[in-house]
């Protein structure tokens, strides 16, 4: 029946290389990008990555003959070069299906980025891409909402929405905090946001900052005839004190909360997005750590894969990074990773960094959410790389406005609107934005002045087209 | 830097009281209607109005104004109908909606006129 024992350590390769598999549609399937250990053939790096993050050790066990090691081993399959890094090489795996647990991406990420990281005879790996077949992806709870039944809960269409994080970001008292809330809300944004590091710090405990957030978005609304919403941020030290934070935004009508997803982790964020799910709430997931795991070009997970990881974990919004002002690859790369969040299937395309075919079903998309460093005259750009299912943030770009929040809110709805009207109307926002953007500020003299406030940036997108480059890691 | 001002959005002011998108620039004249109405058939949009009282404007739904226009696909149609409801109701916000039914959504959602 099967082969005898033989005790002792044998090369990944003879079990685990099979350059000749044809990866089945219900496998998982990784790419990694390997460094290895001078005078390590690929194949047997490769091999070794397949074994320790499926079925392998370093030695032959005699238990191996108790179970068919054929169907549930990860196969190292092929075997590229990485453009620009000699060093480097991309080993592709299959994995079985029923190697992971169903609706589990904390199982996933512990086989496929487990103790293989640690791997001798490797100097360097990233995780840089998952294929999750639908049979898996159908198994995950994802997003508590989705794109559509948001738009439709907040009463917004045909535009991105607005949103604003407040700041300082530790030491306002609540009651100043929400005065700030209230004075973007009544200008005209949709959202406003806890800094991530907001949770209940002895200057503002969080339940009373939830009380008079709710008193603000309440008054917003009244005001301005418009839905308004306030991430409240329930990361906690616990669970069950994550779950009381949440209940208590619930009771106070409040549209949504926040969520770290990679500080707090997935199981607590899966829970969340569930609790969510079950309750009608709004998920709004900030990505503290990120940049440790996914800057490195040669080290951790890329984003496209935290963002995969996220999307079946459960969020209705997450940060992606805001393009503008950075390299053309960023751009790329970034177009890549919102695609992952929004799209219904998306293709391989290597010039976006997407390695494999990635087929969503029926999971609902999440918003993207553009954050960081940006201000009215990013506008166009913004309008033009993220379209219309995407949250930009702007929060020194609000608060910042010589006149204040609310004045600071109004020259971004208007900015935002105008480039929406202009682009509807058949105009290259991304070229045209600096006209488009002056001929609104002669209705808005908010807008006038964030503009005389802020630097005019240069609309030029000539710029070289690479992949692999850093991506930054800014405030958010 | 110019002076400091107010913000002037007030709750006792009902011009304080926005619509969606649109809402934060003037209202439009007719050829940059038609533009946007243009774009709407474009994106292969089922276009349909909807008006309502502006004190009941918050209401998820506002009045549907006959049916969607299942096929209509000349702008200037869509116009006379936005017109149409527009001087049958008096007072009333007017708004134009382009149905995705692909993606069961509003693609687009406009105000298109301002109760006077």
């Amino acid at each position: 029946m099967t082969n005898q024992y033989e005790a002792g350590v044998k090369d990944y390769r003879v079990t685990y290389w099979e350059p000749d598999y044809e990866p089945k549609d219900t496998d998982l399937l990784a790419v990694f990008k390997a460094v290895p250990q001078p005078g390590v053939p690929r194949e047997e790096v490769a091999a070794a990555v397949a074994a320790e993050s499926s079925t392998g050790t370093w030695t032959t066990v005699w238990t191996d003959l108790l179970t068919d090691l054929d169907h549930y081993r990860g196969r190292a399959y092929r075997i590229e070069d990485v453009p620009g890094d000699p060093e480097a090489f991309y080993a592709f795996v299959a994995y079985p299906l029923d190697l992971f647990e169903e609706g589990s991406v904390v199982n996933v990420l512990t086989s496929l980025v487990g103790n293989v990281f640690g791997f001798k005879a490797l100097r360097a790996l990233r995780l840089e891409d998952i294929r999750f077949p639908l049979h898996y992806v159908i198994t995950c709870g994802g997003p508590p909402s989705g794109i559509q039944v948001e738009r439709d809960k907040l009463d917004k269409y045909g535009r991105a929405l607005l949103g604003c994080t407040i700041k300082p970001k530790l030491g306002l008292s609540a009651k100043n905090y929400g005065r700030a809330v209230y004075e973007a809300l009544r200008g005209g944004l949709d959202f406003t946001k806890d800094d991530e590091n907001i949770n209940s710090q002895p200057f503002m405990r969080w339940r009373d900052r939830f009380g008079y957030v709710a008193e603000a978005i309440h008054q917003a609304e009244e005001e301005t005839g418009e839905r308004k919403g306030h991430y409240l941020n329930v990361t906690a030290p616990t669970v069950e004190e994550m779950y009381r934070r949440a209940e208590f935004a619930l009771t106070l009508d409040m549209p949504i909360i926040m969520h770290d997803f990679l500080t707090a982790g997935f199981t607590a964020n899966t829970s969340l997005a569930n609790w969510c799910r079950e309750n009608g709430m709004l998920l709004h997931i900030h990505r503290a750590m990120h940049a440790v795991i996914d800057r490195n070009p040669r080290h951790g997970i890329h984003f496209r894969v935290l963002t995969k990881c996220l999307r079946l974990s459960g969020g209705d919004h997450l940060h992606s990074g805001t393009v503008v002002g950075k390299l053309e690859g960023d751009r790329a790369t970034t177009l890549g990773v919102i695609d992952q969040m929004r799209a219904p299937f998306v293709a391989e395309d290597r010039s976006r960094g997407i390695f494999f075919d990635q087929d969503w079903g029926f999971m609902p998309g999440l918003f993207p959410v553009a954050s960081g460093g940006i201000h009215v005259w990013h506008m166009p750009a913004l309008v033009g790389i993220f379209g219309d299912d995407a949250v930009f943030q702007f929060g020194g770009g609000t608060l910042g406005h010589p006149w204040g929040n609310a004045a600071g809110a109004a020259a971004n709805r208007v900015a935002l609107e105008a480039c929406v009207e202009a682009r509807n109307a058949g105009k290259d926002v991304e070229r045209e934005g600096g006209d488009i953007l002056r001929a609104a500020a002669k209705h808005s003299p908010e807008l006038e002045a964030a503009m005389e406030t802020w630097r005019e940036i240069t609309f030029d997108f000539d710029t070289v087209d690479k992949l692999d480059v850093d991506e930054g890691g800014a405030d958010e | 830097m110019s002076e400091l001002r107010d913000y002037p959005s007030r709750v006792g002011h009902p011009a304080s009281r926005r619509t969606g998108t649109f809402s934060y620039l003037p209202e439009m004249d007719e050829t940059a209607l038609r533009r946007q109405v243009a774009h709407l058939v474009d994106e292969g949009l089922t276009p349909a109005i909807e008006h309502v009282e502006p004190d009941r404007a918050t209401a998820t739904y506002w009045y549907l104004w006959k049916l969607p226009m299942f096929g209509v696909t000349d702008p200037g149609a869509i116009v006379e109908e936005l017109q149409e409801c527009r001087d049958a109701n008096p007072g009333h916000h007017v708004r134009l909606i382009g149905y995705d039914n692909r993606r069961q959504t509003q693609g687009v959602s406009l105000i298109a006129y301002r109760a006077r």
